[in-house]
Parts: structure tokens; C-alpha cells; sequence
């Protein structure tokens, strides 16, 4: 635009051509979208996936059940002094994923761990109880995480993700 | 393809491309450099039209498949969860199911520009017949995707077309028990026309290629008939025939998306939005309207297995079109007596669809007759003979001789009209009406009417009242979930309201970590309950009459409007028969007049057909009481309740009605645009 305007002169050809060209490419744009939109969760999905309510009751002492929420498995473990020991006794700071135990339950509630049972690493999931510090492990590839779903050994690169929850009363939390 | 081709491969990478495979050179010969009789006028914009239904088509089915569940007890339910749930799956199953007729209506009006202009003859005859295979390959993809939703038209679609085959004699009752993989239809048949559905729309872009290929090598005929001389005679298909046939196809889209947004339908029957039942038959029972003409033919011939054959000569016929017409000329334009006798023969096939949509009685029958010996003789007969006889006008030297500005737009624009409206008007009749003698219900206003129709979001909320205190006695709404009551576009209730109207409801869930169903109170996510645990307690509790569902009753239910109002319909965009239906029926209670025999626990009702209806007289004056002060009366709860229903049917209408707009006015705009764009590519030209 900055040469002469004599050489560069826009015409009005160009100009209708310009416009017809955009008007048709912003037409199509548009009319793209709701191939793409379509593939997102439908409203049944989204309204399916609001929060779970779990009783605790039920789950005892060294126990790990497994609930559903979104379609994702979610571990609620009751731990066990032990457990709550080793999981406190670490120094965040030599972990791959530095994150004190407090930081991963809810305060007064130290017995619970409640985390999304899938492995960071590429999606399987582990198995309670298990591995070298008795917590989880990915029999994929070999992932182990701690008594507080810290990820300790393996190729997993964080810990296990903690779900948005509160507890509704001591034996009841609501998840989501 | 070869001979036309100028490309001259400019980079290196070109270079290298152009040796190993010649693809930009087969383009540019293809759809750049091609000569185009320059003499085109827009009935040659329907190829193009056609290529771009069939993308539309593909594009839509494919993203349809990804939420359609191919099971007999569930394919209904999938097709209406695509519609309420899915982004935009209200608008793309519409875009698809009108897509079909729009589909029909290019080919058709594509055929007749063949027919007219003479394009099958020498050496167009291998392009004509593989047009023809299209064709049939159409018809047998659009039947078999009205089967997909299974509704009751579909069931009974798919019942009657495959018991063409049983009319062969000897293998014919094995042939369709084959067919349907049952003794009857049922989920295998859904299953493979399903798979079928998805397989034929590929097959149909080969034999494309192989057409467009011919037309290629033998080029395009054109509007003289007279082929190509000199340089003169043709310009570049770029940009020249491009822009045409993107005027021709914006203005297409105007005329298709006004279906899908404003009366989206208006081509399809009603009766389709009822689940299939293999124990009961429509009263009414027809095809999609384009195939209503061959359909004629069938039901003309009173011989079962000639009636098959007739129907498949019928269409068979055209690939000898080429050997029938013995004229020397090709365009009708120089065709006097011919030219005549190709409208009678239009009038006729239009004849013939609007036969195929009334019943099969009386004087319908004989019309029928009548024109389908004629459709015959059109060929036979009248073709070789007027080919031999006829005294045929001069024809032009050449092209350039031709070429003085024959047609206007305008002229060719209400002649596209006038035949559209012609080939689609056929589908108001096919529609399944009441029982003849039936009152038509009175028209009413209704809020949501028209192109910027709206829910009276008041009377939303009196219709749920009476709906939850008089119809959920009885009627389930289960494609209805109690969010959808908090959703944009509806009785616009709060989300701890609609939350609040859930938990009133007992649903049933489980089995629990024992193992035993149990009851809660309704969540948002749930769907309105039926009020019996199955059909046959409905029955029972309701002396052997079902109630319906109302989810979509309002769509379901419908009557006749006659010529020529189901024309004028697609102008006025008025669609509310349904909601006149169900207001007239809820109000249509009175005495049976004294010599009608009224079956035991029926009543009278002049708006049901037939009469007889199970269900009593389920409201009356005072009965509901309105918190706004709105008249308690009969009339009042039956157009509030009906407007509740017409929600619960099409919960997406406003959405709809709106996006609506903005389609047209930027077709409006696209379509200006092109048209000068055109003008100006073509003053050169000229
Ligand atoms: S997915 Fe768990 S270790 Fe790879």
C-alpha cells in the first residue's frame, strides 16, 4: 500500500472481487462450525456430569474403593496411621512432583485420600496397595506412587490429580 | 481429457510433480483452461448444484453417523437426542433430511434440462446413461436412509418397497426374507441399510467422477445443441462457467436453507415422528415425494409383479433415451412440435406424483392409468415418431450466432420457481391425513408461528401446569429432561426451579451395591417418567388404548391442507397444523350423533379419526388454576397446553428461527455479490 498509487491503484474489480471472495470464506467459515461444535459433549453428557455424593461409612481402615465421576475411576482410600506416617515423613523437596501431603487432603481429614485413579503418565490405571511404598502402581509401564498418590519411581511425570471435593460431614463427601 | 490442457509447470516442484503425476495439469485442463460453450445458461448451474448437495450430504451424514445408534430400540431415540442434545444436531439432521429433496429437486430439474436440450444424444450417450445410474443410485440411498429413524413411515416404507421383490415368482418370498434378514423387518434390516446407506453415497461420487469424466472428453452440450467451432464459441470454465455456477448455487442455498430453517418438516410426513410399530399401519401410507410418480406407476397397473416391472421400466427406460429420439437436431428450441410435447410430458410426470399421493381409489386410479400409458407412449412412440416427422427449425451457424442474450435471470429464476414449487408441492398431499370427513381444525395464531416466531414463555409455563397436573397422569414426556425447563428458548425457569420440579418426580435407579432397584427423587439430568413401568400396563390401566407420549406429539400429528394452500404454506412458512390438530382434539368432544355406533369405553370426538378415541375428555373449564389471571376456561388450557407440547416437540425453534435470519440475509448478500461478480467476469466476454 505504500507504493505510487498510479502502479497500485485498487480498482473497483478488485475490489468486488476482494469482497466476494471474503464474504464467501467467512460463509464458509461459518458454516464449518457446527461440524466442529457437534463433537463436543452433548447437554445429556455435560448434565450427567455434575458432582457424585459418596458415603464413607462403609470403607474401612486400609480400605480403597473406586467411584465413577465423569466417566473417570476416583480412588477414596481410608489410610491407616501407617500410611499416613509414611506419606507425611517424606521431604516434599526430593520428589518429582514436590507436594507435602497436607497440600493433597483436606485438612482433618488426613485418614482420606481421595484422587483420580489414573495414571499420569498415559492413561492406565493403577492398583492400590501395591509397589514398592505401598501406595499405588501402574502395572503399564511401571509407574509407583506413594501412600499420598505421589509419584515416586517410573515414567509417570506427576502426581495423581486431586478432583475438586468437600466433605459434606465426616462420613460423606461430595465429589465434583 | 486430454487436448485442452495449456498448463505449463512453472516451479520446480511443479516440474517434478508434473512428471511423476500429472495432477495439476489434469485440474487445469479439467476446471481451468476447459472450454465452456459460452452460450450456457443457468440450467446448466444445476451439475454444479448437484456436486454440491452431494458434499453437503456427505458432510452431514458422516457427522450424523457419529451420534445415530443403528439398533431398532434405539435409532428413534438416537435421532431425537441428536436433535435436543447435540450442538447444533437440530441443524444438521435437517440439513440433511431436506438436503435429500434438495438433492431431488436439482436432479430432476438437472434431467429435464437434459431432456429439453437434447444432451443424451450422440456422442453424450455413455454421460447420459451414467447419469442415469446415479440416479437410481439416489433413489436407492434416499430410501434407505428414511428407514434410519425408524419411525413409522420408515418402517413401513422400508415394509412396502422390499415387498416389490416378493412379486418375482418363485424366488421372490425367499429374495425378501433375504432382504430383511427376518421374517419380517427388524433390527438385522436396520442394520445393514444402515450399512448400505453409508456405503451407496461413496459409490454415487464414483460414478460422478466417471460422469464428469465423460463430460470431458465429449464436452457440454449447450443450449443451440450445435457443438462448439471455434475459439469463439467457448470461454475458460475459470473464472467464467465458476462464477456462474456459484451464483446458480448460492441462490440454491437460499431456496434449501429456507426448508431447514423455516419449515424443516414440510417435506417429510409427520407420522415419522411416531416409533415404528410393526402392529399397526398408517393410514395413509406414501414414499418421499420424489419417488411419488413412480409410485403412480406401481399402484396403476393392477397386477402385482407387472406393477414392479412397470415401476423399474419406468426409470430403466431413460438409459435408451439415447436410441428412442431419432431426431437429428438436439435442442427443443428448434424442436416445434417436440418442444410441446416435452411440457405435456412434465405435465405429466407431475400428474403422476400428485396421483401417487392420493389415495389409491376411484378416479385416481384411471387418471393414473391413463398417464402412465402416456409416460410409456412418450417414449415409444411419440419420440421416434416425432423425431422422423417433425419439420425442424434452422439451426444456428454456430455458438457465437447464438449468443443474443436469450434469457434473463429474472425469467429463469420464476421458471425455477414455478417448477420447484411444482416438484415439492407434491409432499403437502403425501402427508397422512385424518379419516376423510373429518373437520379441519380451526387455524390459529400462535406465538411461535412465522420467522420470528417466539414461546410465550407465560404460556410455556400454564401449558407445564396443566401438563403436570392433568396429562402426566397418564402421558410420558421421555424425551423431555427437567433441565431442558431451565434451557434458553423454553419456559425459561430457573435451574433450582426445574431442579425443584425434578425432585417432585420418583425416578427409578439401581441396582445398588446390593443389587436391588430402588427409588430416588428426579435430578436435573433426568427425563420426565412415564407414568406406567411399561406399554402394556399403560394399556391395561387405560381400558387397551395407549396413551401416547407427547414428547413430540405436536409434530407427530397433522391434516390436510389442500391445494393450493400447501403451496402457499412454503411462502408463509405456516407449519402449525400439529398444534391446531392437538388444540381442535382436546376441544372436539360432544355427544355421538345418534347413528354412530360408538364402541364400548370410547368417546366422540369430531376432530379424532374416526371418531372413537380412548381417552376421555381430559379437560374443562375451571378445572386448572392460573396464578396470572389468564382465563381458567377450556379453550385457554387447550392452545397453553398445546404450546407446552409444541416445546417439548421443537425445544430448539427459537434457536432455529434465528440463526434462520442470519442464514438468509447473508445468502442475500453472498448471492449479490456473485451475481456481480459474475457480470463483471462475463463483460468481457461478451
Ligand atoms: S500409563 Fe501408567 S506407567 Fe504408563
Amino acid at each position: 500500500m505504500t507504493t505510487t498509487m498510479s502502479s497500485a491503484e485498487p480498482t473497483r474489480r478488485d475490489f468486488l472481487y476482494v469482497a466476494t471472495g471474503a464474504v464467501a470464506a467467512v460463509g464458509t467459515a461459518a458454516a464449518l462450525w457446527p461440524f466442529v461444535s457437534q463433537m463436543n459433549p452433548d447437554a445429556s453428557t455435560v448434565a450427567a456430569g455434575v458432582p457424585i455424593e459418596v458415603d464413607l461409612a462403609p470403607i474401612t481402615e486400609g480400605q480403597a474403593i473406586k467411584v465413577f465421576w465423569r466417566g473417570k475411576p476416583i480412588f477414596i482410600s481410608h489410610r491407616s496411621k501407617k500410611e499416613i506416617e509414611a506419606a507425611q515423613q517424606v521431604d516434599a523437596r526430593s520428589l518429582p512432583d514436590p507436594q507435602t501431603d497436607a497440600q493433597r487432603v483436606k485438612e482433618g481429614h488426613d485418614q482420606w485420600l481421595v484422587v483420580i485413579g489414573i495414571c499420569t503418565h498415559l492413561g492406565c490405571i493403577p492398583i492400590a496397595h501395591q509397589g514398592e511404598y505401598d501406595g499405588f502402581f501402574c502395572p503399564c509401564h511401571g509407574s509407583v506412587y506413594d501412600t499420598s498418590g505421589r509419584i515416586r519411581s517410573g515414567p509417570a511425570p506427576a502426581n495423581l490429580a486431586v478432583p475438586p471435593y468437600e466433605f459434606l460431614s465426616d462420613s460423606k463427601v461430595r465429589i465434583g | 481429457m486430454s487436448g485442452h490442457s495449456t498448463y505449463l509447470p512453472q516451479s520446480g516442484f511443479a516440474k517434478w510433480l508434473e512428471a511423476r503425476l500429472p495432477i495439476f495439469s489434469f485440474v487445469h485442463g479439467s476446471f481451468v483452461a476447459y472450454p465452456s460453450p459460452r452460450n450456457l445458461n443457468y440450467w446448466w448451474t444445476f451439475g454444479g448444484i448437484l456436486s454440491l448437495m452431494l458434499v453437503v450430504q456427505l458432510l452431514t451424514g458422516i457427522v450424523l453417523v457419529m451420534h445415530y445408534t443403528p439398533h431398532a430400540d434405539m435409532a428413534f431415540k438416537s435421532v431425537e437426542a441428536l436433535m435436543r442434545d447435540v450442538n447444533y444436531g437440530w441443524l444438521l439432521r435437517y440439513l440433511h433430511s431436506n438436503g435429500a429433496s434438495m438433492f431431488f429437486v436439482a436432479v430432476y430439474i438437472h434431467m429435464f434440462r437434459g431432456l429439453y436440450y437434447g444432451s443424451y444424444k450422440a456422442p453424450r450417450e455413455v454421460l447420459w446413461i451414467l447419469g442415469v445410474i446415479i440416479y437410481l443410485l439416489m433413489m436407492a440411498t434416499g430410501f434407505l436412509g428414511y428407514t434410519l429413524p425408524w419411525g413409522q413411515m420408515s418402517y413401513w416404507g422400508a415394509t412396502v418397497i422390499t415387498n416389490f421383490f416378493s412379486a418375482f415368482p418363485f424366488i421372490g418370498e425367499p429374495l425378501v426374507t433375504w432382504l430383511w434378514g427376518g421374517y419380517a423387518i427388524g433390527n438385522p434390516t436396520l442394520q445393514r441399510f444402515f450399512s448400505l446407506h453409508y456405503l451407496l453415497p461413496f459409490v454415487i461420487v464414483g460414478a460422478v467422477v466417471l460422469h464428469v469424466w465423460a463430460l470431458h472428453v465429449v464436452g457440454q452440450n449447450n443450449p443451440a445443441g450445435v457443438e462448439p467451432r471455434t475459439a469463439k464459441d467457448t470461454v475458460p470454465f475459470t473464472p467464467h462457467a465458476v462464477t456462474k455456477d456459484a451464483v446458480g448455487m448460492s441462490l440454491f442455498l437460499l431456496f434449501y436453507c429456507w426448508f431447514v430453517f423455516y419449515t424443516p418438516n414440510f417435506l417429510g410426513h409427520a407420522d415419522n415422528y411416531i416409533p415404528a410399530n410393526p402392529g399397526v399401519t398408517p393410514a395413509h401410507i406414501v414414499p418421499e415425494w420424489y419417488y411419488l410418480p413412480f409410485y403412480a406407476i406401481l399402484r396403476a397397473i393392477p397386477n402385482k409383479l407387472m406393477g414392479v416391472i412397470a415401476l423399474f421400466a419406468s426409470i430403466g427406460i431413460l438409459a435408451f433415451l439415447p436410441w428412442l429420439d431419432t431426431s437429428k437436431v438436439r435442442s427443443a428450441r428448434y424442436r416445434p412440435i417436440y418442444r410441446q410435447l416435452f411440457w405435456i410430458f412434465v405435465a405429466v410426470c407431475l400428474g403422476l406424483g400428485w396421483l401417487g399421493a392420493k389415495p389409491a381409489e376411484g378416479g385416481y386410479v384411471l387418471a393414473a392409468r391413463v398417464l402412465t400409458i402416456y409416460y410409456f407412449a412418450h417414449f415409444l412412440i411419440i419420440m421416434p415418431l416425432v423425431g422422423k416427422l417433425e419439420k425442424t427449425r434452422p439451426l444456428p451457424n454456430s455458438i457465437s450466432e447464438d449468443i443474443l442474450g436469450r434469457k434473463t435471470v429474472a425469467a429463469m429464476l420464476v421458471a425455477f420457481a414455478v417448477f420447484a414449487a411444482g416438484l415439492v408441492g407434491f409432499a403437502a398431499p403425501a402427508s397422512a391425513a385424518g379419516e376423510h370427513g373429518a373437520p379441519v381444525p380451526p387455524s390459529l395464531s400462535w406465538s411461535f408461528a412465522g420467522p420470528f416466531g417466539k414461546f410465550d414463555k407465560a404460556q410455556l409455563q400454564r401449558g407445564f401446569k396443566i401438563y403436570k397436573e392433568v396429562c402426566a397422569g397418564c402421558h410420558g414426556l421421555g424425551y423431555v429432561a427437567f433441565r431442558n425447563l431451565a434451557e434458553p428458548g423454553g419456559p425459561g425457569y430457573s435451574e433450582a426451579q426445574a431442579a425443584a420440579v425434578a425432585a417432585e418426580y420418583n425416578i427409578k435407579d439401581g441396582p445398588n451395591d446390593a443389587g436391588d432397584m430402588f427409588e430416588r427423587p428426579g435430578r436435573l439430568a433426568d427425563a420426565f417418567p412415564s407414568p406406567f413401568p411399561n406399554d402394556n400396563a399403560a394399556r391395561a390401566a387405560n381400558g387397551g388404548a395407549l396413551p401416547p407420549d407427547l414428547s413430540i406429539i405436536a409434530k407427530a400429528r397433522t391434516y390436510e391442507r389442500g391445494f393450493p394452500w400447501f403451496l402457499i404454506d412454503i411462502v408463509t412458512q405456516y407449519q402449525e397444523q400439529g398444534p391446531n390438530y392437538v388444540t381442535a382434539l382436546l376441544q372436539g368432544y360432544e355427544d355421538a350423533p345418534g347413528d354412530f355406533n360408538l364402541p364400548a369405553g370410547a368417546n366422540y370426538n369430531k376432530y379424532f379419526p374416526g371418531h372413537a378415541i380412548g381417552m376421555p375428555q381430559p379437560l374443562s373449564d375451571g378445572q386448572v388454576t392460573y396464578e396470572d389471571g389468564s382465563p381458567q376456561t377450556l379453550e385457554q388450557y387447550a392452545k397453553d397446553v398445546t404450546a407446552f407440547l409444541m416445546w417439548t416437540a421443537e425445544p430448539h425453534l427459537e434457536a432455529r428461527k434465528r440463526l434462520g435470519l442470519q442464514v438468509m440475509i447473508f445468502l442475500l448478500v453472498l448471492s449479490g455479490l456473485l451475481y456481480f461478480t459474475k457480470k463483471r467476469v462475463w463483460a468481457s466476454a461478451h
